[in-house]
């Protein structure tokens, strides 16, 4: 079965009075239908890049876009303006971090959701609106038909996304990509608002895109995961094989510098050292050599491929270590190791 | 919002009250000439004068000149007579009312429509050839002094000593009771003049705007529902943008409408700007009253206004 979506070496440079932003370089992943991929990396990774380039939105007159985005077949990077405008809000629908300042502050909300029926669909206003005070009700939003007339103002924030998601997917998309959607929330309706999404995706069977900073969300409620660094996927793997048996040391990274409720409680967390690079001039070699504890001459020079894992080919990694030493210094990271004396260990005991 | 607008017009009686007394002071303390010298002629004889003065009430002290202009105001809303013909002041305003109420809002129609599309397209068409030749021509606007633009204006276009001749010239003007025609041609050349400045602020201010919330996160919102792009621009964008522009020409019609002293003089329209600068050449002080308290009046009152339909136009404003 072809993917719904399969983005293949998916480019976003931008030219800029500083120089040329590789904002995207050389992505690539695909989702299934009906399937959750989650997308995680820090701030400036790419994340939303990559995702607005997908829906047609990063189209300037100084971006530079190349490779391909297929959707069900249709190539989206090539595709007309028009096509993709068709596209958007129908097939492909999108929510965003802040539901704030993502809803009109002039219009009801209601009215926002009838006029995203109308963009897609022929159908009078009164239709429209009965459609759209279903959807909000199906989102969770109590008295609906009273709150359809509210301002977004007048919602608190979980019910502002919740009003988003409903926006989203008053077409009843194929494709769902959520940006950041829980950042700008509290924990507790985070939470809330992740298990609504989990459960809309199982019930209208659609394929969703989560992105994220953060490895506790995605946890919840993908089945795949792909990591980006500065403008590249560096690992993609099942949910499971990520938190189980992570390849690529930014990936550690990111696990080891969150608090698990499986650790004792006094082990410290690691934070990755250094910043994430400019993306303007982007370190040479492998992207992450700057920051990564087990860093040898070579990966100074040598710009890693993402290429499957030996034993699994569903689980690909960008990373020049031997697999083999890369399987025996999570082994130590997990067992508690800090990354340092794993290093000295394993890297310098001269397996690398 | 009833008590908000019933507070704000008490309001408007105190200020304009206040803004009659400092009128009245400013033309005792400041030097100008004595109207009834000038009520009487090239060669009066001192008895005449007095007696002018003495009819005119000029010759009792400051605060029982103003409680007396004050008690028929108040009492009989009687603004005097003129000093210097003895017309009604009130029905004088009354007369020159119109000419100026034409000028400034057929201008605002002008500067309004063109500064808003010129303003749309040059935020859209950020950096293209027609953005920066419509700004460059805006800061020639903007810079351009009225009365300069409309010499140049009957210099090239009018229709006795232009050198197109197309539009009737100075000293053309028509009520539009007289003739609706003659009327609307005869203010072309003014509202188009009066206006250039306007538009060419507006569309400045309004490109600005627009630029800045087309880069908001609803209008990627928008976007991401598939709108159309026009919609997207003049549903979203520039309802969020026009907002600075509504206050902006609430206040510059409020001003206008108290007289456009220097439109009216290069045309010669007989509007409430000329009706003020001859009563101050005459030092007609009733006559100073009127106009000052009639601007006074459109400029408080269009503040309200804008206040007002900024909550119309932001559900989030709220008044008590």
């Amino acid at each position: 079965m072809s993917p719904l979506l399969e983005v293949d070496d998916l480019r976003v440079h931008f030219e800029t009075e500083d120089g040329l932003v590789k904002a995207v370089d050389g992505v690539s992943f695909s989702v299934e239908k009906g399937k959750v991929l989650g997308i995680v990396g820090e701030s400036g990774s790419g994340k939303s890049v990559s995702m607005l380039t997908v829906m047609g939105l990063s189209r300037s007159r100084n971006a530079r876009i190349s490779g391909a985005a297929r959707f069900d077949g249709q190539d989206l990077i090539q595709a007309s303006a028009e096509d993709l405008r068709d596209l958007r809000g129908n097939d492909v629908a999108m929510i965003f971090q802040d539901p704030l300042s993502s809803l009109h502050p002039f219009y009801k909300v209601g009215r926002q959701l009838v006029e995203a029926i109308q963009a897609h669909k022929y159908v009078n206003k009164s239709e429209a609106k009965e459609r759209a005070i279903e959807f909000l009700g199906m989102v969770g939003i109590p008295d609906p038909r009273r709150r359809f007339d509210n301002y977004p103002h007048e919602f608190s924030g979980g019910m502002r996304q919740r009003a988003m998601i409903a926006m989203a997917l008053v077409n009843e998309p194929r494709l769902l990509i959520a940006d950041e959607p829980t950042t700008a929330l509290d924990v507790t309706v985070q939470a809330q608002i992740l298990d609504l999404i989990a459960r809309l995706q199982t019930e209208l069977e659609m394929a969703v895109i989560l992105i994220t900073h953060d490895l506790g969300v995605v946890a919840e409620v993908t089945d795949h995961i792909g990591v980006m660094y500065a403008g590249r996927i560096v690992e993609h793997a099942d949910k499971r094989d990520i938190f189980r048996a992570p390849e690529h040391p930014y990936t550690w990274g990111l696990l080891q510098s969150i608090p698990r409720l499986d650790r004792p409680r006094d082990e410290p967390l690691v934070p990755i050292p250094g910043r994430p690079p400019s993306l303007i001039t982007l370190p040479t070699g492998c992207n992450f050599h700057p920051r990564c504890p087990y860093v040898r001459p070579r990966h100074r020079e040598v710009d890693p491929r993402l290429e499957p894992v030996p034993e699994d080919p569903a689980h690909r990694v960008a990373c020049l270590l031997p697999s083999e030493t890369r399987k025996r210094l999570w082994q130590e990271l997990s067992a508690g190791k800090a990354p340092e004396e794993a290093r000295a260990e394993i890297v310098e005991g001269g397996l690398a | 919002m009833t008590t908000y607008i019933v507070r704000r017009l008490l309001w408007v009686i105190v200020l304009l009250f206040l803004v009659s007394a400092i009128t009245f002071v400013i033309f005792f303390a400041l030097p100008s000439a004595d109207p009834a010298q000038l009520r009487a002629g090239r060669q009066p004889n001192p008895q005449l004068v007095e007696a002018i003065r003495h009819k005119l009430g000029l010759d009792k002290s400051l605060p029982v000149q103003y409680y007396r202009y004050m008690k028929g105001l108040v009492l009989h809303f009687d603004f005097g007579y003129s000093y210097q013909n003895n017309i009604s002041v009130k029905q004088q305003i009354f007369d020159r009312l119109p000419a100026t109420a034409s000028l400034a809002v057929g201008a605002a129609v002008v500067w309004l429509v063109i500064g808003i599309s010129v303003g749309t397209i040059s935020a859209i068409k950020r950096r293209s050839l027609f953005d920066r030749v419509a700004m460059g021509g805006a800061l020639v606007g903007i810079s351009a002094p009225v009365y300069w633009l409309g010499l140049l204006s009957l210099y090239l276009f009018a229709n006795d000593i232009g050198k197109i001749k197309i539009f009737p010239g100075s000293g053309s003007y028509v009520p539009l009771s007289e003739d609706p025609t003659k009327w609307f041609t005869s203010l072309i050349l003014p509202w188009f003049v009066l206006a250039a400045s306007f538009a060419a602020f507006y569309a400045r201010l309004l490109r600005g705007n627009l630029i800045e919330v087309m880069s908001e996160d609803y209008i990627r919102t928008a976007r991401a529902k598939g709108l159309r792009e026009r919609r997207v621009v003049l549903r979203h964008g520039i309802r969020s943008a026009i907002t600075p522009i509504v206050t902006a020409a609430g206040l510059d019609i409020g001003i206008l409408l108290g007289g456009a002293i220097l439109t009216e003089s290069v045309f010669n329209i007989p509007g409430i700007g000329r009706l003020a600068y001859d009563s101050i050449q005459q030092s007609d002080l009733p006559m100073i009253q009127g106009t000052v308290l009639l601007g006074a009046f459109f400029i408080v009152m269009m503040n309200l206004v804008v206040d007002v339909a900024y909550a119309f136009i932001d559900p989030r404003v709220r008044y008590s």
